[in-house]
Order: C-alpha cells, then sequence, then structure tokens
C-alpha cells in the first residue's frame, strides 16, 4: 500500500520529463537541449565505463572525486570546528556575550564575496577553496550547536552535578548528546549549503572538479554538456541529504522516541 | 549528621521558607510532609546545594554546605527530566558508578542488582521514553540506590507507582536505610506513608514556612505492612500527623508550639 501510494506521488516526475521533452524539442532553441539529449551526454562523460568501477569513467573519477574529497573534507573539517566551539561557547555565558556580535556580523557576510579575499591570501585551488566552504558552512553548524549546549535541561545539569560526574563525562554523556539533534539539524543544512558552496569555490579558485567542468562547458557552448553537470548536482545534493537522513534517524532513535511519547 | 538552622528562602520577594531549623542523624530516617508549595522541594535543593538559601545555615558532618556535596544522591520529584533519554535503564543507573572506581561490568552487575530491588529486573535495556512514569520513577530510585550515597534525598519519590509497588518500594528504602547505613530525608504528602517508613516525622507549615512539629515515631525498626499500620500507637501517631498537617492543635512538641507562638 505504502509503496504504491508513494509510486503514486511520483508520476508528475515523468510527466514533467516528457513535457520538456516535447517544448524542449518544438522550440530547437541551443541553450535549452531535450532532456534526451542531456541524458544520453550524461551516461557518455560518466556513466558508460566498466561495470566493475560502477559503470563510472574516467571522466566521472576526474569531475566527481576532487569536487567530493572538497565537499566532505571541507563539510567535516567545519563540523569539527564549528561543533568543538559551540560547545565551548554554549557552555560559558561569559563568552557567548563577547563573540555573539562577532557570530552575527560573520554569518551575514554572504561566503562567495570572501573568494577574492581567500584566493589573495592563499593559493588558488585546495586552500582557497577550503576557506571558502569552511567560512560559508560554519554558522549553521556553530549557532545551531551553541543552541543546543545552552539548552541543556536544567535538571539534567543538576543530576550531573549531584552524581558528581566528571568534566569528561558531562560533556560527552549529557552535554553534547542533548544538543545532538540541534547539531544534527546544523549539519544537514550545512551538508547542503558545502555542495553550493563547493561549486563556487570551484567556478572561481579552481582548475578541475564539476564546479569547473560546468563553467568550461559553458564557456565552450556544450549546452547539453552543462545540463549535464546541473542535474547531476541535483541528484548529488538529493543523494546527499538522503544519506544524511538516514544515518540520524539511527543516531536520534532516542530523540524521536522521547519526542513521540512526551 | 546533617543539620539545618534558620533556613530562610526567597523567590524575589515571595518568602517561601521562614525559618526552618531540623536536624538529622546518622542513619536515621526522617519524613517531610506538608502542604504542597510550602518549600518541600526548596528545602531539599538547599541540602543539596542546588540554590544558596537566602539565609540560615545548613550543616553536614559539621561542614557548611556551600556546594554540592559528594556524597549524597537525590531522587527528584520531577523524575521524568531527571533520567537521561539517550542511555538505557541500565545504564542510567551505571553512569555515576564510575567515580566509585567499578569497571565496565560491576557498574552493570550493580545497576542490574539495583533495578532488580526496585522490581525492574528485565527493564535494564529500555530508554526511559519506553517506560511508564513509575517504571521511571522506579529506575530514578535505582540510580540513587546503587550509588549507595551518606546521605539520600528523596522527593516525593513513590508519587506515580502503584499501591502494592509502593509498599514495597517503601520497604526496599527502610531495608537499604537499616542495612547500609544510609541516612534518609523523604518528602512525602502521605500521612500514612511518612509514619510507616520515619524514624520521625517533620511537619511544616504553610508558606513562609516553619516547622510546626517534629514527632517522633517509636514503633520499633522492624516495619510490617500489615502490623504496624495496625498498631494503636501507629494509628494515633498518623492521627496527629494528619491533625497537624492540616493546621490544627499541635501536640506535645513544645519546640513546635514555641515556633508557632512567635509569628
Ligand atoms: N525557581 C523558582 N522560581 C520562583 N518561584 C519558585 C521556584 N521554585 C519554586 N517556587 C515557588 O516556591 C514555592 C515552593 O516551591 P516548592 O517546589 O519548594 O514547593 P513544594 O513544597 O515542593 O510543593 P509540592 O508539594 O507541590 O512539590 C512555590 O510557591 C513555588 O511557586
Ligand atoms: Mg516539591
Amino acid at each position: 500500500m505504502k509503496v504504491i501510494a508513494a509510486l503514486g506521488r511520483l508520476w508528475l516526475v515523468p510527466v514533467v520529463l516528457v513535457a520538456w521533452e516535447v517544448v524542449t524539442r518544438a522550440a530547437e532553441q541551443p541553450f535549452f537541449p531535450p532532456p534526451s539529449a542531456v541524458l544520453a551526454r550524461m551516461h557518455e562523460m560518466w556513466f558508460s565505463g566498466p561495470p566493475s568501477r560502477l559503470l563510472l569513467t574516467d571522466g566521472a573519477l576526474a569531475d566527481l572525486g576532487p569536487s567530493m574529497a572538497r565537499l566532505f573534507s571541507g563539510w567535516l573539517l567545519t563540523a569539527v570546528i564549528g561543533v568543538a566551539a559551540g560547545i565551548a561557547i554554549g557552555c560559558s555565558p561569559r563568552l557567548s556575550d563577547y563573540v555573539n556580535p562577532l557570530i552575527q556580523f560573520g554569518r551575514a557576510v554572504p561566503p562567495p564575496l570572501l573568494v577574492p579575499f581567500f584566493l589573495a591570501l592563499l593559493k588558488l585551488g585546495t586552500p582557497a577553496q577550503l576557506a571558502t566552504i569552511v567560512f560559508g558552512v560554519i554558522w549553521p553548524i556553530l549557532l545551531n550547536t551553541i543552541d543546543g549546549a545552552r539548552t541543556v535541561d536544567r535538571q539534567h545539569l543538576e543530576t550531573a552535578r549531584i552524581f558528581g560526574l566528571s568534566a569528561a563525562q558531562r560533556l560527552w554523556r549529557v552535554i553534547l548528546p542533548s544538543a545532538l539533534p540541534k547539531i544534527f539539524a546544523g549539519l544537514r543544512l550545512a551538508l547542503s549549503l558545502a555542495l553550493i558552496l563547493m561549486v563556487i569555490a570551484e567556478i572561481f579558485a579552481g582548475t578541475d572538479g564539476i564546479g569547473y567542468r560546468l563553467l568550461y562547458t559553458q564557456r565552450s557552448y556544450l549546452y547539453p554538456d552543462m545540463w549535464g553537470c546541473i542535474v547531476l548536482l541535483g541528484v548529488l545534493g538529493y543523494l546527499l541529504n538522503s544519506a544524511f537522513l538516514l544515518v540520524e534517524r539511527r543516531v536520534l532513535a532516542w530523540h524521536r522516541g522521547a519526542r513521540q511519547t512526551t | 549528621m546533617l543539620k539545618i538552622t534558620d533556613l530562610v528562602h526567597s523567590y524575589g520577594p515571595h518568602r517561601v521558607l521562614g525559618g526552618v531549623s531540623l536536624s538529622v542523624a546518622e542513619g536515621e530516617l526522617v519524613s517531610v510532609v506538608g502542604p504542597s508549595g510550602c518549600g518541600k522541594s526548596t528545602l531539599l535543593r538547599s541540602v543539596a546545594g542546588l540554590i544558596r538559601p537566602s539565609g540560615g545555615r545548613i550543616t553536614l558532618g559539621g561542614q557548611p554546605v556551600e556546594r554540592t556535596p559528594d556524597d549524597l544522591a537525590i531522587v527528584f520529584q520531577d523524575y521524568s527530566r531527571s533520567l537521561f533519554p539517550w542511555m538505557s535503564a541500565a545504564n542510567n543507573v551505571a553512569l555515576p558508578l564510575r567515580r566509585k572506581g567499578l569497571d565496565r561490568k560491576q557498574r552493570r552487575e550493580a545497576a542490574m542488582a539495583a533495578l532488580d530491588q526496585v522490581g525492574l529486573a528485565d527493564a535494564g535495556n529500555k530508554y526511559p521514553w519506553e517506560m511508564s512514569g513509575g517504571m521511571q520513577q522506579r529506575v530514578s530510585i535505582a540510580r540513587a540506590l546503587a550509588y549507595r550515597p551518606s546521605l539520600l534525598l528523596m522527593d516525593e519519590p513513590f508519587g506515580s507507582v502503584d499501591a502494592q509497588t509502593r509498599e514495597d518500594l517503601e520497604d526496599l528504602v527502610l531495608n537499604v536505610c537499616a542495612h547500609h547505613g544510609m541516612t534518609i530525608l523523604l518528602i512525602t504528602h502521605d500521612i500514612d506513608e511518612s509514619v510507616y517508613v520515619g524514624d520521625r516525622v517533620v511537619v511544616l507549615t504553610k508558606s513562609p514556612t516553619v516547622v510546626a512539629a517534629d514527632l517522633v515515631i517509636d514503633l520499633g525498626r522492624i516495619r510490617d505492612q500489615i502490623a504496624t499500620r495496625q498498631l494503636d500507637a501507629f494509628v494515633r501517631l498518623r492521627a496527629e500527623v494528619g491533625r497537624l498537617v492540616r493546621g490544627g492543635g499541635t501536640g506535645h512538641t513544645t519546640e513546635s508550639t514555641s515556633v508557632l507562638e512567635k509569628k
């Protein structure tokens, strides 16, 4: 029943695809190639490799490899920095008063504006790209972690105090777990931001990767290829989000359970 | 062991405790009864060092209580917010035992034994939110008992359990108090219970709260749910406490009458 219902909701996708195909074929505009042409190019560029490599071609590895490495290293690096700093700030009202204006200012700056600065400061390539991702992605993680650490149930902290939990136990067994639902919300938002910033970083400060490929195909008037990059990025974003939700559901099973009963 | 002198506490302009004096000897089980909102939880939280009272003195073993004392456990009134929902019942009970120098296996065993004592032998792997209110309350009692503190504070610890379990838990607390030499301060709103478990019953007035009466319950240390409750002395004491809680005529405690006259 559930499957049928889910399939029932998916009917719009083929309808849109077919309509798009018909319209683009009729229009014969070079900017808007029909989806069949886009898919054919995607297959040719990325997914016609040997089965032993999951059909991925050399081109796919060359485009996606560096991009994924950038995306994940940037995101993970930011997660570590953001959560550590967020817990420290959230646990100390004094520190949080001091840094709050800075955080508000920092997050108001649109991250792409800083690419020229990072380029001037760091080398073209990985350092500038990572800096762009870290700077753009850290805010939701930081703010959510601060909020999570600050709003630990008072009675949980009192319980920790009464039963003489050590500082490490308080951090790992009480503060971190109770901030975790908010941290995960921040991490998920950060993941989708990281994808955007990865593309921006590759466009402005890159020599390879899917973002660079996007720029290159656009400059070379290879519109089906360009659309292929856009579709691939969309699919990637969707897959990343789904994978993250899957992990979150496992890690925060207790949270869902607790919320259903109270 | 515990000595409270002229304890005063106000929340803003609202004076809750108006000079409570009370002492508890080592190994004694003192029950505290009083009308709702009279500051019983406030009293307990002051003893635990969770709030700094506006005035008065609290000493524990001769030392003034400034921070949370080391060898103390609480069963909070709001038990549902005192267990950690991200840990199973057994882990909730075992967590504080690390500082007692037990290794992982010993902690697990101690936790399971404590859960068994409160009748939850099979619930060790359940999470708090998978349990009823009464079960959560018993886990939080198990946690306090497994910790083996020298002073145990219990804030209406049996409020959410059925009558039969309640009697079992009363006997368990009596047992623990006798065998491990724990000193226990137990808040309850059940007059019957206060007399049954207490070596003494302290009756509090409405706020600003003072001690209305401090009765010695001379029923001996061995209590039995049926036999004890049938004793004439028990019936008399229960009636006495009941009258005092209702703010009626005071009994034979000279200390309490003098306090009331001063007001
Ligand atoms: N944090 C607080 N801030 C302000 N007022 C408070 C606070 N905690 C308690 N009070 C007030 O102090 C009074 C005593 O509260 P307390 O919880 O100590 O009473 P209690 O005797 O434990 O009541 P109950 O039997 O209902 O548990 C109440 O009037 C309550 O409204
Ligand atoms: Mg209370």
